[in-house]
């Protein structure tokens, strides 16, 4: 498990001295909230009840871009190559490098939430149930997210192809990151949706290090 | 155990998939399919237009169901044919099935569009508006976007070979992805529209209304599968000119 560590620790270090991706991908992200209200009006009651949507929208937007980046430098400085000669298998590299991912880029992004929770006029208590929400959801998002990034790394003109094509797999994400935070229609259908919000997250995070661990294996040769 | 160094002998179904064999004997077939494709269209479209009733509650814009049906069946049975096919290019790596699931790709968007089209035109009349966020509308949209994300993927790469595995793997994703999609979409319409739209259907639908729903169903089946063939003819040709312009263009100049 040492390999497995090591990348890990690689990434973190990584992302850590080069501190300037994370606070680009930071701001974006405090910004897509930011503008919302310049576009459906400062009414204070409506930005409380669509608040939860803004933050989710802006977390798989910002996700998705930045995930793009995932595999990329590695492939340009030759870590790629190096990886698929090692001991550990590729998936557990996927697997690795998204841990890093969690912590380096997703944490500070949930840190980051209350900050939207205040311009958009959040009450506590759904600040509390979004930051659940998507501290279940984003593992799952990520996963997706990686999907897309492994299979588009080898585009010299990828662009948006990668978030594109993962973008329609995401709704039942969205579908049930929502759920488990807007005021129930039903008694019991937010607990439901983050039970399903989890399983998602689960499922999604079981088969990415394989699907994204194939695709840069098919990708290379 | 046998040893992998013996080559085995060819059997049928490696000389039906042999690009070559397949040119020769689709090539046959096209003409025999077309045939059958516009019997079926001229008897369903009769059947739907004359021969079957109208609602008691729609009228005439029941029939539109005779097209919407057919259409919305193939978006779905279109990508279970991808789906197949890319499991053919990851475990065997078969070029008819490369060629396949890119041949398919458009011809599922297409269907789609043409599901979506259809629903939305039915849709005006019935329910007083063009769009309305219903499960089945709304999950055929997302699938409408799964197939452009896949085409605009394949016209991403310029190596075909890697581009047909990559979109393998994405297709293969999407096909794990459509169920749970198509549920979660539900249970969210469940959710913030309780009442049933659809006012026909149902299992007790009568004969006169289920034979042209069915001669319907298998003549646009007839018509994805002539078109999937001239599709597939039609990317093993461009292969080849490829693959001699390549040729051509690697020979030294005499």
């Amino acid at each position: 498990m040492t390999g497995f560590a090591a990348v890990v620790r690689r990434d973190i270090r990584l992302a850590v001295a080069a501190g300037g991706d994370l606070m680009t991908l930071l701001l974006f992200f405090v910004l897509v909230g930011a503008l919302m209200p310049f576009a459906v009006g400062p009414d204070k009651v409506l930005l409380g009840r669509i608040a939860p949507g803004i933050v989710w929208i802006a977390a798989v937007l910002a996700l998705l871009l930045g995930l793009d980046r995932l595999f990329m430098s590695d492939r340009e400085d030759g870590s790629l190559r190096a990886f698929r000669n090692a001991d550990i298998a590729m998936e557990a590299i996927v697997f690795a490098k998204l841990v890093a991912f969690w912590l380096t880029v997703i944490l500070p992004l949930l840190l980051a939430v209350p900050i939207h929770a205040l311009l958009l006029g959040m009450s506590l208590e759904t600040l509390g149930r979004t930051l659940l929400s998507l501290l279940i959801g984003t593992p799952g998002l990520m996963s997706l997210g990686a999907i897309g990034a492994a299979i588009t790394v080898g585009l010299r003109r990828g662009g948006l192809i990668g978030p594109v094509i993962i973008l329609p797999l995401a709704v039942p994400i969205l579908i049930f990151g929502i759920g488990a935070v807007a005021p129930p229609p039903a008694p019991g259908a937010d607990r439901a949706a983050l039970f399903f919000l989890a399983a998602l997250s689960l499922v999604l995070s079981a088969i990415a290090p394989f699907a994204a661990g194939l695709a840069l294996r098919l990708g290379e040769d | 155990m046998a040893s992998t160094e013996t080559v085995r002998p060819m059997r049928w179904y490696d000389r039906l998939g042999h690009p070559g064999a397949f040119l020769s004997w689709s090539g046959r077939l096209i003409w025999p399919l077309a045939g059958v494709t516009v019997l079926l269209f001229v008897w369903g479209l009769w059947l739907a237009l004359y021969g079957s009733p109208e609602d008691y509650q729609m009228g005439a814009t029941v029939r539109i169901m005779y097209i919407h049906v057919p259409n919305a069946w193939l978006s779905q049975f279109v990508y279970g044919i991808m789906t197949v096919a890319a499991i053919g290019t990851l475990v065997w790596r078969h070029p008819m099935a490369d060629v396949t699931m890119k041949a398919a790709a458009p011809l599922g968007a297409v269907f789609t569009l043409m599901a979506l089209f259809t629903g939305s035109l039915w849709g005006r009349p019935t329910w007083g508006t063009f769009w309305e966020w219903d499960g089945r509308l709304t999950s055929t949209l997302i699938l409408f976007f799964i197939y452009l994300g896949l085409i605009a993927l394949w016209a991403a790469f310029d190596d075909k070979l890697r581009a047909a595995r990559l979109v393998a793997v994405l297709t293969l994703v999407g096909a794990i992805n459509i169920p749970i999609i198509k549920f979660s979409v539900d249970w969210w319409n469940t959710l913030h529209q309780p009442a049933s739209v659809f006012v026909a259907g149902g299992p007790k639908m009568p004969m006169n209304i289920l034979m042209p729903l069915f001669v319907m169903l298998f003549a646009f089946t007839f018509l994805f599968l002539l078109l999937q063939i001239l599709a597939m003819r039609s990317e093993i040709v461009t292969r080849r000119i490829d693959a001699l312009q390549r040729k051509m263009a690697m020979e030294p100049r005499a």
